[in-house]
């Protein structure tokens, strides 16, 4: 990382001291989707295991997703406010805004993943994943994260406006609703399933409900990393493309 | 001095149809205020973007401190400072913080960093804020820090977009005497504006520019003489007084329309105590008396024989 991107990481920890609202809004939404289900609905639920055990997983995958809109939103503010044509004029490195975005955002993401896990150990998450298993589960949701992150700062910068670019993100965060990660998706109607099943949000929370519990299959693994992949490849070339052609 | 710091031959923009600049041709001598000179929509801001890297034109050429702007694009950013139309500094930081960043950018390095920093506060009168963030600043003030912003790295050329629109009298003073003083350590400047009274206060060569083209280029004297220049404009109560007033008033036009008589005149005491003397001796009276001065318009009626589309550009 150039030294660049260091001092732009810098600047935007201190836009995240100035509006903390934006890390508590990322920590504490998921931890309130989470009880709501393992506290309110998914008793009534048959998951074959403890629903919190099977939950988990998913609803880390939600606080991924769900933090992406801060990270749209400053974005976007970055291109649609004059900074960013000073930054343009100077010498400094073309990607350093966008590297600060996307380590910021993943540093606010992994705060709100580590509470999702805190609170989900304290309603009885009980895991047999090994030392190794959770390693390889950090590193996977380090790889979601980033993957998705890049797909929604491009989504950032080809939006108009702050509030569009907050809108352009929801299809992101409802997707891991249609997704097995709140249910099974074989219990789907169907249409549902299919859709479910066929949706990247699946194979990205299967793979991590198998770290987590010690037997991750083969073929959820190499789906979920295909579609991280592809969609980090995608967000990442969308957005140079577009960073250099706005403002 | 005779050393060039910026010039251009040629350079064409085109959006889709619409021409935005149309051949522009403009050399600027290092250490001098250079000013272009021109209404909303004209295709001031579209030049600067070009000259400062952040546009490409469809042709032409640019060299700026003597690195062509398309090759040696990194170079040309290394030499320039830019503060634009609307004020590029970050909302969420101080003042303080908002030059700090620059000086890491610049790599000044700690100490060096601090110091700029704090004699930048200092120069600007800026220090008593330097600790609120920057969203809470004036429109005056968040001109200075933006300015500020730009000399951290010690530019020796500086494109200053519009740098008073929108200031209140007492701040473009304020401004003026900061980029007089810049002038005066030897700094380039590229100066747009729409206020010929800012070119002509500022500016060593003033390029007039319209529709994309250069339509006039010299000193603000030069300019000036190629426009009427000031007249008083004289109003009567009847047509009987305006046409003895348009006989004993030589060079005068009448407008029988509205009653009006337009007079040339330099607007000193002198020549306009003759001239209310003049009406006495033939007691003519005269309902309202007031002097005009040129203005961009007048400029613009003069050199492009059509007024400035100010109010309905943009």
């Amino acid at each position: 990382m150039s030294t660049d991107s260091t001092i732009m990481l810098r600047r935007n920890f201190k836009h995240t001291l100035r509006n903390p609202v934006t890390v508590f809004n990322a920590v504490l939404l998921p931890i309130v989707i989470m009880l709501m289900f393992v506290c309110v609905i998914g008793g009534a639920f048959s998951v074959g295991g403890s629903y919190v055990d099977y939950v988990t997983p998913g609803m880390i995958v939600l606080a991924i997703t769900y933090g992406l809109s801060a990270t749209a939103i400053a974005v976007n503010s970055d291109m649609t406010k004059g900074v960013i044509n000073r930054f343009k004029v100077m010498d400094i490195s073309r990607g350093a805004v966008l590297n600060a975005q996307v380590i910021g955002s993943l540093l606010r993401t992994l705060i709100a993943i580590a509470a999702i896990i805190g609170v989900a150990f304290a309603l009885g998450f009980r895991t047999s994943a090994s030392f190794p298993d959770w390693l390889g589960a950090i590193g996977f949701i380090v790889v979601v994260s980033v993957a998705t992150i890049w797909l929604t700062v491009a989504l950032g910068l080809a939006a108009k406006t702050p509030e569009s670019a907050g809108m352009a993100i929801v299809p992101l965060i409802l997707l891991p609703f249609l997704s097995s990660a709140i249910a099974p998706a074989d219990t789907m109607k169907a249409g549902f399933r299919q859709f479910a099943e066929y949706q990247p949000f699946t194979p990205i929370i299967e793979t991590l409900r198998g770290l987590l519990s010690g037997h991750v299959s083969a073929g959820h693994m190499i789906a979920a990393l295909a579609w991280c992949v592809g969609i980090g490849v995608v967000g990442y070339v969308w957005s140079l493309a577009t960073f250099s052609k706005r403002a | 001095m005779s050393e060039l710091a910026i010039t251009a031959s040629g350079l064409r923009k085109a959006y889709r149809d619409k021409i935005v600049l149309d051949g522009i041709d403009l050399s600027v001598p290092a250490g001098t205020v250079f000013s272009l000179l021109g209404p909303n929509g004209a295709g001031k801001t579209t030049t600067v973007n070009v000259l400062t890297t952040l546009l490409k034109a469809d042709a032409g050429t640019v060299r700026v401190a003597g690195h062509d702007v398309a090759a040696e694009t990194k170079a040309v950013r290394a030499a320039i400072g830019v503060t634009g139309q609307f004020a590029s500094v970050d909302d969420l930081l101080t003042g303080e913080e908002n030059l700090a960043l620059m000086a890491d950018l610049q790599h000044l390095g700690g100490r060096e960093g601090k110091r700029v920093v704090e004699s930048l506060l200092a120069r600007f009168d800026l220090t008593e804020a330097a600790r609120k963030t920057a969203a809470t600043y004036s429109g005056g003030m968040r001109r200075k820090l933006d300015l500020a912003m730009t000399l951290v790295g010690r530019p020796r050329i500086i494109f200053l977009d519009e740098p008073t629109t929108g200031l209140d009298p007492r701040s473009r003073r304020t401004m003026w005497e900061i980029i007089r003083g810049l002038v005066a350590d030897g700094v380039t400047i590229f100066l747009t504006t729409q206020y010929l009274e800012e070119a002509d206060q500022l500016a060593d060569r003033i390029a007039v520019l319209d529709q994309g083209r250069l339509v006039a280029q010299g000193t603000s004297d030069e300019l000036k003489r190629q426009v009427p220049g000031s007249h008083v404009r004289l109003r009567f109560a009847d047509a009987a007084e305006l046409v003895a007033a348009a006989g004993v008033l030589t060079g005068s036009a009448r407008n029988d329309g509205d009653l009006t008589l337009r007079v040339p005149s330099d607007g000193g005491a002198k020549s306009l105590r003759a001239l209310l003397n003049t009406l006495d001796e033939k007691s003519i009276d005269v309902d309202e008396f007031s002097v005009h001065t040129p203005d961009l318009d007048d400029v613009f009626l003069a050199l492009t024989g059509h007024a400035s589309t100010k109010e309905n550009a943009q």
